[in-house]
């Protein structure tokens, strides 16, 4: 299977000569696979996650991403490649809080130009799914936060990306809503959608991930599957 | 001023350097507000007292007397220089008045000659404008009021036409703002012009420690008198009344100057204020944090004010010097038309607009400091966390529904998210929209002015009809009618002015006539009517009054009406809005006009806008009085004749009648006017520049504050076009609210000001000076308002679209 994401020799100095905050690594990630990625903080992962999304740049190494080459992209060819294959989900939500529930989660479908009636009826179909239908017209701040982070996810997930990019997705939430979310994003990679996922949480790891790496200070410590394959 | 150490000086540093934009917006703003304020306040100052500058410069004269030689000796004068109250004197000089000729016929208007050593003196110390001054009998110098063009040094004069009248050759020009001379020759010259009828009198100058008032003059005047031998004392002038006949000509545009001065002090204020209050009003959160960790309130403001104020300081500074650079040459044009030698940007100008600039900057920045100052530290916190406050979430409920790309939806919404920024944009393009439009309406009305003036000159051609030469104007005697120190060739363009001979009493009234029907003949020939001046008195208005005589259709050297019609009769007079004015006079009513001794009563059917001759020119058809005839034919030409041909063949039949064609003699639009123009276009241009800074403040802040949505946005595929589409139609609306008031309120402020100004001068505007707008271009100046605001955010727009996307998120 060709991998969805491939990192060579991949690495991010914020200052030039300075040491690099993130490689130079390696990495792979198949179609299918849910990615964990934990570490301490500070040690670069919330980094790799940007590379991948093409909001960043690699000091060295090449980045592809669902077949295409972004390291050399123009912002504008990125933020295409962005809403066509990436949906993100962070930590503190990032709803635009001046936008109902509904209308944060058609924004990227309607950034691509697709109808409004169509973004409509697939972001109803996702809030029925992730269970905040009634919530469609409340604004963001009304909401707990398990409540929003599953608008964020349907928000990520409204132009059926490919990549799924997720970055502490329950850092910011009590345990309950967190076990919400952890159950959802299983669900997700149960139907087969490729995820990367970064987190402080073992028992997120655990339960959603196919696979797991650990960074400490920008370095790969621990591949399992490089492990099994040595 | 403030101390700046330790910790409060790095805040400030600090402020000043990360908040970058708003640092250079303050400076720019400041700067071009003080050097517009600096170009225009010295425009104001060096239109306002042309005359005062000019006078102070030569140690003008507060009193020009002339005494009977006869009857008192020089000693005698020279003693009344030690009067009581005078600071200064000159003279005596010796006087005379000539009838001068140009040796083969032409006569000029009298001249009152005085003899002088040379040009400098305690009291009118004369400029020489070119040549010399007199050093022996034979040669004469000009005073530039007098010199027509063409009497260059070297030219020739008659004094008289008496046979064996000396020959006096011209070496120079001087110019005497106390209007003393016709012309100066050397002492012992003024004995030989003298004639038995106009024997030698003597000139005093004088200057008194007190003369700003006629009361005051009239007192030092009366002293004098009883200073002579009774009978001595001829007559003087009050410097006062050469001003106001100075002024008489200037007066039309003084208000303009002001009202462009005004505007752009104003404009200045209000948009530096609502900048730098802007700046310190926003940053809030920095201001919490800060007291969190132990600032005082006090030094809060202090850091605050002082936030606004270093780069106003700087900005003042560069705006000093800038607009002490740009007022040169157009003092240097109001200096040619003003004729003073020495005009430059008065240092108080510069040192009244500085300080009144930190002022400016110092209280709005203080009232928004004061208010940080006091916030309590929670709420400062808070206010800088939740910004939000779920205002105008309607907007973007409405707008969502447009049929519009969902980045441009989301921007049209959000200036209803802060309200009090988004009236703060409004105003500021509303100013720029208020000043294009008013200074746009300003400049077309200016120029209307300037075409109004001088009807006559817009003929093609122009006969001289060697009629008898009209009286001419009075160049050195009191305040002549074609007043002299006019900024533009006033009133009789041609004839009377002084400058052409006018061909003595050569030709006669049959050979007018022929003129006349060889020019009504000549083909070619659209339009002709006859001109001529004539001293007139009316009832009602002591003195003479200037009469101008048509003959024919002289509709095509009307001048524009503000009510009632040009002449189309005999029995009618036109008459300007002073005249009406001081006569108490309507239109309809009749009035007595007495020329040569014969008495007419005409019926005033127009009131012109007019202000030659002090605005007390009338208008007559010729045929009224028997003894009147033209000195001059202005023709039109039909369409495709070509004037030089038809000048030259016209000449050869006129010519053996005694008459001289003249082709171009329009002289171009007039320097003052191209003055303005360019000072109220460099106005424009600043102030729609500074309404452009004052957008740009306010979309940066609001960028700025959104840099964490649009991050969000871009992370979601926002391309940096959709940024940039989002910034711009967050202001698309403020533009067009800011058009939307602006160009009525700018509409409104010309037809409020201008016929003001116009009343300042002594008249009502006709409707050519008035109505100058047109539709198509309002909508164009409505359009104005939205590339004000468009321009104003390109840059920060531009600034969203490149911020690296991770930085954005990474703001909490
Ligand atoms: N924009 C940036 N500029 C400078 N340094 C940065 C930037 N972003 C991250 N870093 C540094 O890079 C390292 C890795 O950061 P990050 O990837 O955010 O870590 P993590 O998400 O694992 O906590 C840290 O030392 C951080 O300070
Ligand atoms: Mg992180």
């Amino acid at each position: 299977m060709t991998p969805v994401i491939e990192f060579a020799g991949v690495a991010k100095r914020y200052d030039t000569g300075g040491a690099p905050a993130l490689g130079p690594l390696d990495l792979g990630v198949a179609g299918g696979e849910a990615l964990a990625v934990t570490g301490p903080s500070g040690s670069g992962k919330s980094t790799l996650l940007n590379l991948i999304a093409g909001l960043d740049r690699p000091s060295e190494g090449t980045v592809t991403v669902a077949g295409q080459r972004i390291d050399g992209l123009s912002e504008h060819a990125l933020a295409r490649f962005r809403r066509e294959h990436i949906g993100m989900v962070f930590q503190f939500f990032n709803l635009l809080d001046d936008l109902t529930v509904s209308d944060n989660i058609q924004l990227p479908a309607q950034l691509t130009g697709t109808g409004r009636r169509k973004a409509a009826a697939r972001a109803g179909e996702l809030m029925e799914v992730l269970g905040i239908g009634k919530h469609a017209r409340a604004y963001p701040g009304r909401l707990s936060g398990g409540e929003r982070q599953r608008v964020a996810v349907a928000r990520a997930l409204i132009n059926r990306p490919a990549l799924l990019l997720a970055d502490e997705p329950t850092g910011a939430l009590d345990s309950a809503s967190g076990a919400d979310v952890r159950e959802l994003l299983t669900e997700l990679h149960g139907d087969g959608q490729t995820i990367v996922l970064v987190t402080h949480d073992p028992a997120l790891a655990r339960a959603c991930a196919s696979r797991s790496i650990h960074l400490v200070d920008g370095h790969l410590a621990l591949d399992p599957r490089a492990e099994a394959v040595r | 001023m403030i101390g700046l150490g330790g910790a409060l000086g790095r805040v400030v540093r600090s402020g000043v350097s990360r908040r970058r934009v708003q640092t250079v917006v303050i400076a720019l703003a400041t700067m071009m507000a003080v050097a517009s304020a600096v170009v225009a306040g010295s425009l104001v100052v060096a239109a306002n007292a042309p005359f005062d500058h000019a006078f102070a410069h030569q140690h003008g004269a507060h009193l020009s007397a002339q005494f009977d030689a006869g009857k008192v000796g020089a000693a005698d004068l020279t003693a009344t220089g030690h009067l009581a109250g005078v600071t200064a004197s000159a003279g005596p000089y010796p006087t005379a008045t000539i009838h001068p000729t140009d040796g083969r016929g032409g006569h000029f208007p009298a001249l009152t000659v005085v003899g002088r050593a040379g040009p400098h003196a305690a009291v009118d110390d004369l400029d020489l404008t070119s040549g010399r001054w007199a050093e022996k009998p034979g040669e004469i110098v000009l005073s530039t009021e007098f010199a027509g063009p063409e009497m260059t040094p070297g030219f020739t004069l008659a004094g008289s036409d008496a046979p064996g009248a000396p020959i006096l050759t011209v070496v120079g020009r001087a110019r005497s703002v106390s209007r003393t001379a016709g012309a100066w020759v050397t002492p012992d010259q003024v004995g030989a012009l003298a004639s038995a009828n106009e024997p030698a009198g003597l000139q005093m100058l004088y200057r008194f420690a007190a003369a700003g008032t006629d009361a005051k003059v009239a007192d030092r005047r009366a002293e004098l008198v009883s200073a002579v031998p009774a009978g001595a004392f001829l007559g003087a002038r009050s410097h006062l009344d050469t001003k106001r006949a100075a002024d008489g000509n200037a007066a039309p545009t003084i208000p303009f100057l002001t009202a462009f001065g005004v505007l752009g002090i104003a404009m200045s204020v209000i948009i530096v204020g609502s900048v730098v209050s802007g700046a310190v009003g926003t940053g809030l959160r920095r201001i919490g944090i800060l007291k969190a960790i132990g600032f005082t309130p006090r030094e809060v403001v202090r850091a605050y004010v002082a936030q606004a104020l270093v780069p106003a300081a700087v900005g003042i500074g560069l705006g000093v010097v800038l607009g002490n650079l740009m007022a040169l040459p157009l003092l240097a044009d109001t200096e040619q038309v003003y004729g003073d030698t020495s005009l430059s940007v008065a240092w108080w100008v510069d040192v009244l607009v500085a300080v009144g600039a930190l002022v400016v900057v110092g209280v709005a920045a203080l009232v928004p400091a004061l208010r940080a100052g006091r916030l309590r530290t929670v709420e400062a916190i808070a206010v800088g966390r939740a910004p939000r406050t779920g205002r105008g979430r309607w907007a973007y409920r409405v707008t969502g529904r447009l049929p519009l790309p969902r980045a441009v939806t989301y921007g049209l919404a959000s200036p209803f998210a802060h309200p009090v920024r988004t009236l703060a944009m409004v105003l500021a393009v509303v100013f720029g929209t208020v000043a294009a439009t008013f200074a746009v309406g300003l400049t077309a009305s200016l120029n209307a002015v300037g075409d109004a003036k001088d009807p006559e000159s817009r003929a093609a051609v122009t006969v001289l009809a060697g009629a008898a030469g009209g009286p001419g104007g009075a160049p050195a005697g009191g305040p002549g009618p074609a007043g002299a120190n006019a900024p533009v060739p006033a009133g009789g363009a041609g004839p009377g002015a002084g400058n052409v001979p006018a061909g003595g009493g050569s030709s006669t009234p049959a050979d007018s006539g022929r003129i006349r029907d060889a020019v009504a003949a000549a083909p070619g020939t659209a339009t002709s009517y006859g001109l001529g001046y004539a001293d007139v008195t009316v009832t009602g208005i002591p003195g003479s009054v200037r009469a101008a005589l048509y003959q024919g259709d002289s509709r095509p050297g009307g001048y524009p009406m503000i009510a009632g019609h040009w002449l189309d009769g005999p029995g009618q007079v036109v008459v300007p809005t002073r005249f009406l004015a001081r006569t108490g006079t309507r239109i309809g009513d009749t009035v007595r006009v007495t020329h040569q001794g014969d008495v007419q009563s005409l019926r005033i059917v127009g009131e012109a806008f007019d202000t030659s001759d002090d605005g007390t020119r009338i208008h007559a058809d010729m045929a009224s009085f028997a003894s009147a005839r033209p000195d001059v034919y202005l023709v039109g030409l039909k369409p495709g004749v070509d004037r030089d041909r038809y000048a030259a063949d016209l000449a050869r039949v006129v010519g053996p009648l005694g008459g001289e064609v003249l082709g171009d003699t329009s002289s171009g639009r007039d320097d003052l006017i191209l003055v303005l123009d360019a000072m109220a276009a460099l106005l424009t241009l600043m102030l729609v520049a500074v309404a452009g800074l004052g957008v740009l403040n306010s979309v940066v802040l609001d960028t700025r504050e959104r840099v964490h949505d649009l991050g969000v946005c871009k992370a979601l595929g926002m391309t940096p076009r959709q940024t940039v589409g989002l910034v711009l139609a967050s202001v698309v609306g403020i533009g067009v609210a800011g058009g939307l008031i602006g160009v009525p309120v700018g509409y409104a402020l010309h037809g409020y000001v201008v016929p003001r100004m116009g009343h300042a001068a002594g008249t009502n505007l006709p409707p050519s000076v008035l109505e100058v707008y047109d539709l198509p271009e309002l909508a164009l100046l409505g359009l104005a308002g939205v590339a004000i605001a468009a321009l104003g955010a390109l840059l920060p727009a531009t600034w969203a679209a490149r911020t690296r996307t991770a930085t954005a998120l990474r703001t909490e």
